[in-house]
């Protein structure tokens, strides 16, 4: 402790305590106070994840009523992400099957194996990869090559014959 | 453990000095007059440190370039959780700042404060209540909304009629031509870079001053045993610190701080106003016009300036008692009354904004993308009272179904036949017809068609003079010849981006007597009653810029 002048040792002297233990006690509440109610909102800004945009998840991505079964078709659309405060509109597409009980499935296109744009091969009706050969057949499974798990299908909808794409599963995680 | 803990602070003081330091600092002698009047000093330092800190926790989410400026913010208000409070509290404490140190500056001058020795101090003081200004001034433009931007391009073409300096001040605030990018990056770098550092130097030394000189002593006082400064006086300041945060922290709660329309250059119907404690200078420049203006503008507010740096100068009296000083009250009551007069006064003679200018961007605004025939059913929705029997996103217990998913369930056809007779739709229904004519019913049907979960909350969030405004724009056939959103014909012009070209007034006086406005057109006049021209009208001023 350093040497107080009279004048501010007088304030440590015993008929002086109550008031000065009043005075502190008052000076820590009401900084805690101060102190507590910047930390808590602090924190939920900085942790809590911001609201997302209300947003459908399924975008546009074309007309299927000319589709005919067994005929895959690659389709584009465009679809929106939400980056803190900015949209960005990105193109993606689709490989597109009607199958014969016109049921429709949208996959991903890019090959399970090392992410390789896979194409559909008429003469064999095939999905065939050009990087390591791997082959998927129309309903997704692997027929042959290094591909791990079958192809990966977006949810989708259909709403007034139009094909809505919403998030694309990973098909080892959906069904196996 | 108490004793391991003293022998640590000693240790650490030995090699630091920080304990001893602060020692000396909290245990310093104050005059026997020192309390409560004392108090504002340490409130004013205390809100510039939650300025800095609420200015820093805004920059983590905010981009400084106009345009992602303005979405940045709104993402602050709309989606990241205690970011309205964030903002409610770096705004607001702007405004208290300046309360504050107005106060702080009173009880100086009443007090007699300022007297040698202590010249210095009020002069520093004086230059930290000029950046205090200039905080308010820059921060004004960050938001980037129409208010920001054209209340900046006023104080900016102030500036520049500075006698000689005028052009140089525009030159270093790139506002010669329009306000701009390099304005906004200009003002922001002089708000986050310069002003802050600066701030921090002056009052680093305004404090080493104060304890230099020590507190101001009133007559008598060296009569009288002295006080400690901790903790009595520190008492005082924190209980005054805290009344202010709490009037602080309540406001940013609970007064809600708008963010308008993205800054607009072409927006000729914006009526621009400076932020309040300028107010007074804006009026007091209606009252020099033409050549005069420059008095309004440079010579008063310099003269007022100068004089307060001379105070302590011309001023050179001995201390004497606060009751005494009865011509500084004088003086005091004067400004007082000089400012609250002027502020009045332009407060009195501010047209209010129109209802299309003063929408709250950072509130709900997907009902600007409805079609107009889906929003003039929701003025039907409402005209007919719908909401008693029906939810859209309410989750109270009513008679009706929810009608958020209607569109996925029903079309057109058959929400016509609903509204006319509910039983044949549904049998065993309690609804009663809807009794409106057949242009009516086919916009009620649009807007329960055009519902989804993503935009449902439309139903209560748009402005009723929209909902309103629509249903006419809707009952009068206008989009047969116009298109507003996407839909309807092509003789007239496109109704979005009208706020772009022409004024409200402008729009009023072409819907009575179009051939005077626009000689040629094909439009014939319409007769609305003061109400609908007003909703109509904003609700044109409100449609999105396609």
């Amino acid at each position: 402790m350093p040497e107080h002048t009279p004048a501010v040792q007088e304030h440590f002297d015993a008929a002086n305590m109550p008031r000065r233990a009043f005075h502190l006690a008052v000076i820590y509440v009401l900084g805690a106070l101060i102190g507590l109610a910047l930390a808590i909102p602090t924190i939920i800004y900085l942790f809590v994840p911001p609201r997302s945009r209300k947003q459908s998840p399924y975008v546009d991505a074309g007309d299927i009523s000319q589709l005919t079964p067994g005929a895959p078709v690659e389709m584009s659309f465009q679809q929106s992400r939400v980056d803190g405060w900015r949209v960005l509109t990105e193109k993606r597409t689709a490989w597109v099957v009607k199958q014969p009980d016109n049921k429709i499935i949208a996959y991903g296109p890019q090959c399970t194996h090392l992410g390789c744009a896979y194409h559909w091969d008429e003469g064999i009706k095939e999905f065939a990869c050009p990087c390591h050969n791997s082959f998927f057949s129309m309903d997704g499974k692997v027929l042959a090559g290094p591909a791990p798990r079958p192809l990966d299908r977006y949810v989708t909808r259909v709403q007034d014959n139009r094909l809505q794409i919403g998030p694309l599963r990973n098909s080892a995680e959906s069904n196996g | 453990m108490k004793k391991r803990f003293a022998q640590f602070i000693e240790a650490f003081d030995e090699r630091t000095g920080l304990h001893t330091g602060l020692q000396k600092f909290l245990y310093e002698e104050i005059p026997a007059s020192s309390g409560w009047h004392q108090v504002f000093g340490s409130v004013a330092l205390f809100l510039i440190l939650i300025q800095f800190f609420t200015g820093i926790m805004l920059a983590f989410n905010y981009a400084a370039t106009p345009g992602d400026a303005y979405n940045s913010l709104r993402y602050i208000l709309t989606e990241v959780t205690a970011g309205r409070l964030m903002r409610g509290l770096h705004h607001w404490g702007a405004s208290m700042i300046i309360v504050v140190v107005v106060l702080h500056m009173v009880q100086v001058f009443l007090w007699g404060a300022y007297k040698k020795p202590r010249e210095g101090t009020w002069i520093v003081g004086v230059i930290l209540l000029l950046l205090t200004l200039a905080y308010g001034l820059t921060g004004y433009l960050l938001p980037w909304d129409n208010r920001a931007y054209w209340g900046t391009v006023v104080s900016t073409q102030i500036g520049a009629t500075v006698p000689l300096a005028g052009a140089y001040v525009s030159r270093l605030l790139a506002s010669s031509g329009d306000v701009g990018v390099v304005t906004f990056a200009r003002f922001y770098g002089l708000h986050v870079l310069l002003l802050p550092p600066a701030t921090l130097l002056l009052i680093a030394l305004h404090v080493y001053l104060v304890r230099r000189h020590g507190v101001a002593p009133a007559p008598g006082d060296d009569l009288k045993p002295k006080k400690s400064f901790y903790p009595e006086q520190v008492f005082k300041d924190t209980v005054a610190v805290f009344i202010a945060f709490a009037i602080l922290f309540t406001m940013a709660i609970a007064v809600r701080v708008p963010l308008e329309r993205l800054a607009d250059p072409t927006d000729t119907s914006y009526i621009p106003r400076p932020e309040w404690y300028f107010l007074f200078l804006f009026q007091m420049l209606k009252v020099f016009e033409g050549p005069l203006e420059v008095v309004g503008t440079v010579i008063l507010p310099t003269l007022a300036i100068l004089a307060l740096i001379a105070t302590p100068f011309v001023d050179r009296s001995k201390i004497v008692r606060v009751r005494q000083r009865t011509l500084a009250l004088g003086v005091v009551v004067l400004a007082g009354l000089g400012w609250s007069g002027l502020t009045a006064a332009a407060i009195k003679s501010t047209p209010p904004q129109s209802a299309a200018s003063s929408i709250d961007f950072s509130g709900p605004t997907q009902w600007m993308q409805l079609k107009p025939a889906e929003l003039s059913g929701i003025h039907y929705y409402r005209q007919e009272n719908c909401a008693a029997c029906h939810n859209v996103t309410g989750t109270e217990a009513k008679a009706g179904p929810n009608l958020l998913n209607t569109a996925r369930r029903h079309d057109q056809a058959w929400m016509l036949l609903h509204f006319k007779s509910p039983q044949a739709t549904s049998p065993g229904s309690a609804m009663t017809p809807v009794n409106l004519s057949g242009p009516q019913l086919n916009d009620l049907a649009a807007a329960m068609l055009a519902l989804t979960p993503e935009n449902g909350d439309v139903i209560s969030t748009a402005p009723a003079f929209a909902a309103d405004g629509a249903a006419l724009y809707q009952k009068n056939f206008c989009f047969s010849c116009h298109i507003i959103n996407g839909v309807g014909g092509k003789l007239g012009p496109v109704l979005n981006g009208l706020a772009g070209r022409r004024t409200e007034a402008w729009t009023a006086e072409h819907f009575v007597n179009p051939q005077k406005m626009s000689p040629g057109t094909p439009m014939p006049p319409y007769k609305f009653s003061q109400t609908d021209m007003q909703n109509i009208v904003s609700y044109l001023f409100t449609l999105p810029d396609k």
